[in-house]
């Protein structure tokens, strides 16, 4: 049936489809061949493609962690290492809590009937569309006032005594504080994904290791996570690419030793005089993500259609 | 003894987690924003010791002509991004709907955009549409001395100055087109085969094929995949903020961007907190027009099922 022979084209299509992805990968091309190059040479636009690469970029913006002195620099004006090191931390362990309780909670949906399911399921699909700026004013408020250990308590005190802070301990500032809204905004659509990828394993095979006395969670940690490894990895693309490249709420709840790459962008991208070093910024944070998309691209095109193509 | 050791509580053990994090940092919010919304709020200000103003700041927004030109700004921005691009996007799946070589590199190559931080994004199309050194104007010959430069006789364009909001909008399609691409290509590939053979039988010519057969059968898909970006361009806010910040004046000033200002500059939570009620409200309507729209779409499917094993 699949015919393996590909069917012969008119040059002028094969034209086209180069233009196509000119324009899809040229702004990404622009951005490395820009971080590459010396402010002097991105305004002027010397040379084209054709220049000699520098690395002075990427020195600059990684000087805080950086083993030796670049010696171009006098000072190390922009922290980058710290807040690439902040964006790992808060990406990671944000996307790894979610897939965890993510499928625990769709292989429940899916497997289970109890109480309360249809309107859990229907709220988890509702609350997909709440963009992160809706979250801004209360989770702002409710992260620097209300959620807060009183110094004056006994949990406080001790963190008071342990850690040295001055007043109460609270969510904002913290890695745990954005982890946290980013686990809760991610989780319905990795479980709604997830979902799709539960339905097709067979009940049989759950069936028979309950029968060999697996109980419920021997069951889902060994059958059934196996069985949905390519559901796991779309999902954890999508989750991470959310927590690694998201702005709003982490400008809101980080402060100066949590900050992500994101916030030191927006932050940057209106000084002119470090162009480069910007743009150095831009493809690091860039990096990661398309990486992903070049080892992972067939997962990512699952993860996408099961929502929509299945319906 | 497989009833034993699946127990009642066993579901809810499976869910907690998950519950928990989505009512602590997600549900609790959103009710206290709402409860926010009807108060003078000052973020210095525990929110107990606030006073309570009824309706003031649904009202004050409502008469507020910067608050709808805002709004309109956001209405327009969605709805014309998304139509452009589920134009582009299927006309490229029907394009490249083909049995080419290299096919998935270029699928790869194509979901690239929608990968990138929109931040980065915005950094990027922010240097392209520079007045003086932007990609744009370079390429237009508008400045430096290229030869085509006086035969197309453009002066430089102020990009983000002067088009402020179509610019922004080139950058988001830029960015998601690929989103409708991928899917409506899955869309096409997914097609039963037997009809498009049955109709090159007949005769169709290429366009006859998808306007009377491809179109229709997509449209389901096609629908739901419009919905979904549709809901997602209403919570663009980075590649705006960093292209134009809103400006000039309010003509990028999206309504996300709107709520972040009155909070963050203004400091006035409670006008912020009523906006972000007025947002949920639109999307609201949008996902229950998507929730409406499935179901319909899944009964209609299953009668059309039921019909045909009736007749087989």
């Amino acid at each position: 049936m699949a015919d393996t022979t590909y069917d012969r084209q008119n040059p002028a299509y094969y034209v086209l489809i180069g233009i196509l992805i000119f324009m899809s990968i040229g702004p990404v091309i622009l951005l490395m061949a820009n971080s590459l190059r010396l402010d002097v040479d991105i305004t002027s636009g010397a040379g084209g493609l054709l220049f000699m690469p520098t690395i002075r970029n990427y020195e600059t913006a990684l000087c805080d962690i950086l083993w030796y002195e670049p010696e171009h620099l006098r000072f190390c004006t922009i922290r980058f290492g710290g807040a690439f090191i902040n964006s790992l931390i808060i990406a990671l362990i944000s996307t790894a809590l979610t897939l965890v309780f993510g499928c625990m909670a769709a292989y429940a949906l899916v497997r289970f009937k109890f109480m309360g399911r249809d309107s859990l399921s229907l709220s988890t699909l509702a609350v997909r569309m709440i963009p992160p700026a809706v979250l801004l004013v209360p989770v702002f408020s409710l992260w620097n006032n209300a959620f807060c250990i009183d110094n004056e308590s006994l949990v406080g005190g001790w963190i008071r005594d342990m850690v040295g802070g001055r007043g109460d301990v609270c969510l904002a500032g913290t890695h745990s504080g954005i982890i946290i809204v980013y686990v809760a905004m991610n989780l319905p659509f990795v479980i709604w994904i997830l979902q799709s990828f539960i339905v097709q394993v067979p009940r049989s095979l759950e069936e028979a290791a309950r029968v060999d006395g697996a109980g419920p969670f021997q069951v889902f940690f060994l059958v059934v996570l196996p069985l949905i490894k390519p559901g796991l990895a779309a999902a954890s693309i999508f989750t991470f690419r959310i927590a690694w490249n998201e702005y709003l709420l982490a400008s809101a709840l980080a402060d100066r030793d949590t900050m992500t790459v994101p916030i030191l962008i927006v932050n940057n991208a209106s000084e002119f005089d470090g162009l480069g070093t910007i743009m150095a910024t831009g493809m690091l944070l860039a990096v990661p993500p398309i990486l992903f998309t070049l080892f992972a691209s067939r997962q990512i095109i699952t993860g996408m259609t099961a929502g929509a193509v299945k319906g | 003894m497989n009833r034993q050791n699946v127990s009642r509580l066993t579901p809810y053990m499976f869910i907690a987690p998950a519950a928990l994090v989505m009512i602590l940092a997600l549900f609790y919010p959103i009710g206290y924003m709402i409860w926010g919304s009807f108060r003078e709020w000052d973020p210095s200000q525990a929110i107990s010791e606030t006073e309570f103003v009824g309706l003031q700041n649904y009202i004050r927004l409502w008469f507020d002509p910067n608050f709808w030109e805002s709004f309109t700004v956001t209405l327009i921005f969605a709805f014309t991004v998304v139509l452009v691009e589920m134009v582009l996007g299927v006309g490229l799946a029907l394009l490249l709907d083909r049995n080419i070589r290299g096919m998935s590199v270029l699928r790869t190559l194509f979901i690239l955009p929608m990968m990138i931080a929109p931040v980065v994004v915005g950094l990027v199309w922010r240097f392209m549409f520079h007045q003086t050194y932007g990609t744009f104007n370079r390429f237009l010959g508008a400045v430096g001395d290229t030869w085509w430069g006086g035969f197309l006789g453009i002066g430089p364009v102020d990009w983000l100055g002067q088009n402020p909001l179509l610019s922004v909008m080139i950058a988001d399609i830029w960015q998601w087109t690929p989103f409708i691409f991928i899917l409506s290509l899955a869309a096409l590939q997914s097609l039963p085969r037997s009809a498009l053979e049955a109709a090159r039988i007949d005769g169709a010519t290429g366009w006859q094929q998808i306007i009377h057969i491809k179109l229709p059968l997509m449209a389901p898909v096609l629908i739901v995949t419009m919905l979904l970006r549709l809901i997602d361009a209403f919570k663009v806010l980075e590649v705006i903020l960093v292209l134009t910040g809103g400006g000039p004046g309010l003509s990028t000033e999206i309504l996300a961007l709107r709520i972040a200002r009155t909070a963050r500059e203004f400091r006035e939570l409670g006008e912020a907190a009523a906006m972000s009620n007025y947002l949920l409200m639109l999307l609201m309507i949008l996902t229950l027009g998507m929730f409406a729209f499935t179901r319909w779409q899944e009964a209609r499917a299953r009668r059309l099922k039921f019909a045909a094993e009736e007749e087989g």
